[in-house]
């Protein structure tokens, strides 16, 4: 469904990515692991139309769409939930979670009721400005408002970034619900443990290149190791 | 009762400023962009007010009416086709592209409609007044004054009841993120200085039936703006 090609992105002179080849298989759950820098939110950012690229480099249903801004990406049903989760300040949760589904693809799977359904705590606290909530709270206003555009494909940029333990499973407990509407998922996740737990597939990155790629059943945790910190290690 | 008087005069011609501003602030509010050449806008639209009335025959709220659309267009127009390429984090070249506009306007002005100052006449509506007791208030101001509040009134509805406000808070917020949710910030943007032409199309009217005007007068208006919106600390819509 999704696949990138020889991906290469950079910030001015700094080349962050090194030619990246990635795919993504329909109701798929995929993780990218790596250390800080290793360029996986670029890769996010390149996937999901805030940077461009080539386009031949992002390939969605067979369609280059390395060059399209990111409101036309969402449109085609890929919907990022970004890292440092990005709020919007002067909206209440509720209008973050309505401007999330002001694109509004095929059948509404998602909408406010199912979105409260997933997340309870967002319906008692529905009226209060977004970012008066809680971390773990403002996750799930994120996780919801990408949702709220019934994407095919959801990409997470490192959904438990600061949070407590605790508060990371109720979060990650959403994850199969949000699978079951058969929507493919692209995990960002610092913490290996629970990445190999979710997902079906890991590709893990080192200084903007594919160290490590396979079945998440056969990837041991040697390999990742190797994979995370270079041969040397 | 003099003081009164005064008083109740310069709450009312307030409102005129309040209409110069609001149109600058709704821009400044939803993209940081200040535009230097808000009042040669103004003096823009009173002219083309003034030349409706004078092409139709219509009385000039009727003609506002009817160059509403058009300046909204221009407004968008003028966003999409050369703001948004000078919006970014430096804050210099929209400065100098609107400078340079206000300057072209002035003589792009003074080309069209000559020097001559202008007047959009109301006819008997100019003099008219009500008795209120203790002080008798214009016609015109009572009008202008209502007509602000209004202004301000719908906007703030707009803000914070229709998805177009909330699209501008998100966007004033972070463009980047609102891409992400399937917003174009730049047509946003060419929306919301449309928008603004047509609150600087109710504020030319009033301006132009109020007293004289010349292509000249533009940057007198643009500090009248000014001081409403900081002195005034008129809110920032869009912003927190
Ligand atoms: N806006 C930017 N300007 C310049 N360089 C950047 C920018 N964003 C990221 N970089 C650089 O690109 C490289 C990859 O960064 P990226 O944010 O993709 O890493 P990451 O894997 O997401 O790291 P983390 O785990 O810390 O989130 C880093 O070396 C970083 O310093
Ligand atoms: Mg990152």
């Amino acid at each position: 469904m999704l696949e990138t090609h020889s991906l290469t992105a950079s910030y001015g002179q700094f080349k962050a990515l090194f030619g990246i080849d990635i795919t993504v298989a329909p109701g798929e759950c995929v993780a990218i692991i790596g250390a800080n820098g290793a360029g996986k939110t670029t890769l996010l950012r390149s996937i999901s139309g805030v940077l461009r690229n080539a386009p031949g480099m992002v390939v969605h249903k067979g369609t280059p769409i390395g060059t399209l801004p990111a409101d036309a990406v969402v449109q085609r049903g890929i919907a990022m939930v970004p890292e440092g989760r990005k709020l919007f300040p002067s909206l209440s949760v509720e209008e973050n979670l309505l401007i999330g589904g002001q694109v509004r693809r095929g059948d509404a799977r998602w909408t406010l009721e199912t979105v409260y359904a997933l997340f309870p705590i967002l319906k008692e606290r529905r009226l209060s400005p977004a970012t008066a909530l809680s971390g773990g709270q403002q996750q799930m206003v994120a996780i919801g408002r990408a949702l709220m555009s019934n994407p095919e494909l959801l990409l997470c940029d490192e959904i438990s970034l600061g949070l407590a333990p605790v508060v990371i499973r109720d979060i990650y407990a959403a994850l199969p619900r949000i699978r079951e509407t058969g929507a493919a998922v692209v995990i960002v996740e610092q913490d290996i443990t629970r990445a190999l737990a979710v997902a079906d597939r890991v590709y893990c990155l080192m200084e903007g290149r594919v160290t490590l790629t396979g079945p998440t059943a056969s990837t041991t945790r040697d390999a990742v190791h190797a994979a995370y910190f270079g041969d040397a290690a | 009762m003099i003081w009164l008087d005064t008083l109740v005069q310069g709450l009312l011609l307030g409102g005129l400023y309040a209409l110069f501003a609001a149109g600058l602030s709704l821009v400044f509010g939803i993209m940081r962009l200040v535009n230097l050449a808000h009042g040669d806008l103004i003096v823009l639209a009173a002219f083309v007010v003034l030349v409706v009335v004078e092409a139709t025959g219509l009385n000039p709220f009727l003609s506002a009416l009817i160059a509403a659309p058009a300046l909204f267009a221009f407004g968008w127009a003028l966003q999409w086709f050369v703001f948004n390429r000078v919006l970014g984090k430096d804050i210099l070249p929209p400065l100098l592209v609107t400078f340079g506009l206000s300057i072209a306007l002035q003589n792009g002005m003074l080309e069209v409609f000559s020097a001559d100052s202008q007047r959009i006449r109301v006819g008997a509506l100019e003099s008219a007044s009500v008795d209120l007791g203790l002080v008798t208030v214009g016609i015109m101001p009572l009008l202008t004054f209502a007509s602000a509040v209004a202004v301000i009134f719908t906007l703030n509805q707009i803000f914070y009841r229709t998805a177009l406000g909330r699209a501008f808070r998100a966007t004033s917020d972070d463009p980047v993120t609102a891409s992400l949710m399937g917003i174009n910030p730049r047509s946003v943007f060419a929306v919301a200085t449309g928008l603004a032409m047509v609150i600087v199309t109710i504020a030319a009217l009033y301006l132009g039936m109020r007293s004289n005007f010349d292509p000249s007068i533009g940057p007198a208006r643009l500090i009248f703006a000014f001081e409403a919106v900081i002195i005034g600390a008129l809110a920032r819509f869009g912003a927190r």
